[in-house]
């Protein structure tokens, strides 16, 4: 059996169509007789709804129905959608309703959907529902949120607080105690969005004639979503038929189920037509789900060589109005702070409130961003007062390659202790710095003062738990045309899961890659299925690929042997065909031994003759398998305008075997830039009513072709032993340093100043005000 | 309370007689009343650059462009980018360099670059660079897009110098 394709530069099955426009998208879905639907949002962060009148709307030209709460079935009217992760130390489990009832808890929740023949009489109609609200206080900011006599996000609550829960191991306050220095920070990281540039969308199709409902939606996981949707609408989970198609970007906020997506379902049921909705890019603002939001204040116990004796503090999560995905944001912040370090004592104390905006869930990263953030600003800070070098430090505190597998002490969110299963972090660094011309970094440094040029270096390492379970299923069956069908609950929001799906089950099966079919994120496609999350697809589906892969090439064994009266040891199978190994190399196509081992009707199948050439695998993984890697960010600040300008950006990286390096590179890369959107632009600002500030591109910025350099990047694969094929997830690993990395460089690029960053986004005006309070701009003058 | 107005375009080589309102933007035109679905919406506020198609060759955005301007005007869309034998240069660069990821954003940067490379065969990184500032792409950091497009022009030389 070669390895043909797995690690091979494979070019991408989904290219050609979607550059020739003929990707499907759900807005690309059109199905005759369909009508449009637009939501009725609050305008405010938090109010009473006093009354609704849909009467006017109801007239308005084009409009089939009007429906607000009142009008939706029982269940969806009086139960709020299912809460998919419950955690014990949360004290409060709560989610939207469908549509809202009595309470409007963000801008931008939904009160009334318009279903009308097209999508601009839907909005015209719009205009004519009628609200009357009572204005409640809002919380906007999640620090107050805590105060005494707080606004209530919910005005039902007593408190604010959603969950406290504290992650340790190891005596830490008497690390603390008898440590020669303590250093300690204050760090946050505001709010972003996923920004996928394809919004959210929705088309339901219910079908009376055989009962059942088709939803094709640009989720990243419809089985779960399709189980959630069974629970709201009350109906047979088999009865619905959830289809991701092509989907433009997902980074986390896809994966969520939305209320929206279940009163669209109920609007084709009640209509009996299709129902579609597209959201746009401001109804994407205001409730698409962001993240990061984290307070921290952490301090770092060390000794007079920095090996890091402790790490302690408190961290506070803004959970937005809701809590749809539980708490595993802060919970895996958490798991992640200890990172590549050996850090032999440990504790965070989490709170997670609520705040009246809209619900955070993940986003590339998920809470690790803001974890290595913490800890690698701690890494600074003992470098700076001990002065020594950043990367020295580093080096210094690595777990070792030899200590793996490696017991963190703590559980992760996968509820396993955290144990790194492989990982050679010194390697790594090191691999980074050759990249990034490290050593060279100070005379380049002082050439560039001595024209007046600012220009600074920073580091940052991570580890990453990705390849979360419970598992992901493939189906590989043999078609009676010789085609390989591959099914799989996994999906793809871009990453290319087709082709490395197909290099896989190729090799593993002896067929060429062209000829296998690879279909996912389909519901009909396979009976149980997951999603795109924590980078988990390579992990769970490709280890499904090749399990399935194998046990289809042992029957494939099996009936040639037969049909070419050879032993299975005598046997090769290439390109499709089984080929006897002697004599005149006799052979038998996989299409020919498809339809053998359909039989023939009425007769008995030979003992032990194999049904069919197709098997199916799910691969549950025992545990989170650890990526891990180090970013080398090189910049230049201008003093005069504070603006930053990425000039080399070097990243080692480690996910294990690189099943294709094209793909791996580009996930690496993508990662990066929202890396450097989170750094240096990304701000979801909101004033203190909970009003959002910034609803369009022209308000939030996203990196921009000019804001990216090429990253050089190199692969360090230590294989994961935790899957049949040792890899580990390479989706997220990209951003989650990115900005700890570039804040310190842009701090070393202005180190004669001697200002310091503790937040993210870091926009110019923050860079030029820290100067001016340095005194930079009196100094010139002088 | 709408008005319509009938209009008559060329799109991809093809004309068509439409009545269209006087309120319905280009990119719905193209989208639900041709069915040419290949121009994508991204932020309908003329930012992300996603739904750029050229009009008379040069590049615009269609969802700040009302159908009823398009009289008597030529457009080109992603559909009208593939040659008789598949694939043009500038989209085989795409897939050959990784310049797309999820290829939402791909067709305006599609159309935007085949403008480029026809007023300039030879660009610069840098000038690469600039014109894709009008294009936003969350999956692939932009490398991939700058890659292709360079490797395109390059193409595009050896055919002419061949010619």
């Amino acid at each position: 059996m070669g390895s043909k394709n797995f690690g091979a530069r494979v070019t991408r099955f989904e290219d050609v169509a979607l550059v020739s426009g003929k990707g499907r998208y759900v807005d690309d879905i059109q199905i005759a007789g369909t009508l449009h639907a637009a939501f009725l949002r609050s305008p405010h962060g938090h109010a009473r709804i006093k009354s609704i009148d849909t009467s006017a709307a109801l007239r308005c030209e084009g409009v089939h129905a009007v429906l607000t709460a009142a009008d939706l079935p029982e269940r969806m009217r009086k139960q709020r959608m299912p809460l998919l992760l419950p955690n014990a130390t949360m004290s409060t489990l709560r989610t939207q309703h469908s549509l809202a009832v009595d309470e409007v808890c963000y801008v931008g929740q939904a009160l009334a959907i318009i279903v009308a023949d097209n999508r601009y009489l839907a909005e015209d109609a719009l205009a004519a529902i009628e609200v009357e609200y009572e204005v409640l206080k809002a919380v906007s900011d999640v620090r107050a949120a805590l105060a005494a006599g707080a606004p209530r996000a919910h005005a039902d609550l007593d408190s604010n607080v959603v969950s406290e829960f504290v992650m340790n191991y190891g005596d830490v306050d008497a690390a603390f105690a008898s440590a020669p220095h303590v250093f300690r920070e204050e760090l946050w990281q505001h709010r972003g969005g996923g920004m996928a540039m394809e919004t959210r969308g929705v088309l339901a199709q219910a079908d009376v004639t055989t009962d059942s409902l088709t939803l094709w939606s640009s989720t990243q996981t419809p089985h779960i979503a399709r189980r959630m949707l069974a629970e709201v609408l009350d109906v047979d989970v088999e009865s619905i038929r959830i289809i991701a198609p092509d989907v433009g970007g997902g980074f986390g906020p896809k994966a969520i189920f939305y209320p929206e997506d279940a009163v669209v379902a109920h609007a084709s049921r009640a209509l009996g037509r299709p129902v579609k909705f597209i959201e746009d890019r401001r109804e994407h603002f205001l409730c698409a789900t962001q993240e990061r939001d984290q307070y921290w204040n952490v301090e770092i116990a060390v000794d007079n060589d920095g090996n890091i004796l402790g790490v302690r503090g408190d961290m506070l999560h803004d959970t937005g109005a809701f809590v749809p995905w539980g708490i595993i944001m802060p919970y895996i912040a958490g798991a992640t702070m200890p990172g590549p370090y050996v850090v032999p004592a440990y504790r965070l104390a989490c709170t997670v409130a609520f705040t009246n905006k809209v619900a955070t869930t993940p986003v590339r990263g998920a809470g690790r961003p803001q974890a290595v953030f913490a800890m690698e600003r701690l890494m600074d800070r003992v470098a700076r007062e001990l002065r020594l070098d950043p990367a020295e430090l580093r080096r210094r505190n690595y777990i070792r390659p030899e200590q793996m597998p490696y017991s963190v002490g703590l559980i992760f969110r996968d509820g396993k202790p955290l144990i790194y299963d492989s990982g050679d972090y010194p390697r790594g660094h090191d691999a980074a710095l050759d990249l990034a011309g490290y050593q060279g970094f100070p005379e380049r440094q002082a050439s560039a003062r001595a024209l007046g040029r600012f220009i600074g270096i920073g580091v940052a390492s991570y580890v990453e738990g990705t390849g979360l379970g419970p598992f992901e299923g493939v189906t590989v069956r043999i078609l009676p045309d010789g085609k390989v069908r591959v099914t799989s609950g996994a999906t793809s929001q871009g990453q290319g899961t087709r082709t490395t799906l197909a290099q896989i089950v190729a090799d593993r099966v002896g067929c060429r890659i062209e000829d296998v079919a690879v279909t996912i994120g389909d519901t009909a496609g396979i009976a149980s299925g997951v999603g795109a999350f924590a980078s988990r697809l390579a992990v769970n589906a490709g280890s499904s690929a090749s399990i399935a892969g194998d046990h289809v090439r042992v029957s494939i064994l099996k009936l040639a042997s037969r049909a070419l009266g050879l032993p299975e040891s005598e046997i090769d199978l290439e390109d499709g065909k089984a080929i006897g190994r002697g004599g005149n190399r006799p052979a038998i196509s996989f299409g020919e031994l498809s339809r053998a081992a359909q039989g023939m009707p009425g007769f008995s199948l030979d003992a032990g003759q194999p049904v069919g050439l197709e098997h199916t695998a799910y691969f549950a993984p025992t545990q989170a398998s650890y990526c891990s890697g180090t970013h080398v960010a090189e910049v230049e600040v201008d003093v005069g305008t504070g603006a930053v300008k990425i000039l080399n950006y070097s990243v080692a990286h480690d996910c294990g075997n690189v099943i294709n390096p094209m793909i791996v590179d580009g996930q690496v890369q993508g990662g990066v830039a929202h890396g450097i959107g989170n750094a240096l632009l990304e701000w979801m600002q909101y004033d203190e009513n909970a009003q959002p500030l910034t609803t369009t591109f022209a308000d939030y910025l996203l990196p921009m072709a000019t804001d990216v350099p090429t990253c050089a990047i190199a692969h360090v694969e230590t294989p994961s032993p935790l899957n049949p094929i040792g890899v580990k997830g390479a989706g997220e690993g990209g951003t989650i340093p990115a900005a700890a990395a570039i804040i310190a460089a842009v701090e070393n690029a202005l180190s004669p100043f001697g200002v310091r960053f503790a937040e993210t986004p870091l926009m110019p005006n923050r860079i030029v005000q820290a100067l001016e309070e340095a005194g930079a701009y009196a100094q010139q003058v002088a | 309370m709408t008005t319509t107005h009938s209009i008559s375009v060329n799109i991809n080589g093809q004309t068509y007689a439409r009545v269209v309102e006087a309120r319905m933007t280009l990119a719905d035109f193209l989208r639900h009343e041709i069915g040419l679905t290949g121009t994508h919406l991204g932020c309908e506020h003329g930012v992300c650059g996603a739904c750029t198609v050229l009009i008379d060759g040069r590049s615009a955005r269609s969802c700040l462009t009302f159908a009823v301007q398009m009289n008597g005007r030529t457009l080109t869309t992603v559909e009208g980018l593939n040659v008789a034998v598949g694939l043009s240069p500038l989209q085989q660069a795409f897939q050959e360099h990784h310049g797309l990821q999820c290829g939402f954003c791909t067709s305006g940067m599609l159309m935007t670059l085949t403008e480029l490379l026809s007023d300039n065969p030879d660009p610069t990184e840098q000038e690469v660079r600039e014109v894709l500032t009008g294009h936003l792409c969350r999956c692939t950091g932009y490398a991939g897009p700058v890659r292709a497009a360079l490797a395109a022009a390059e193409h595009l030389k050896g055919i002419k110098g061949a010619a």
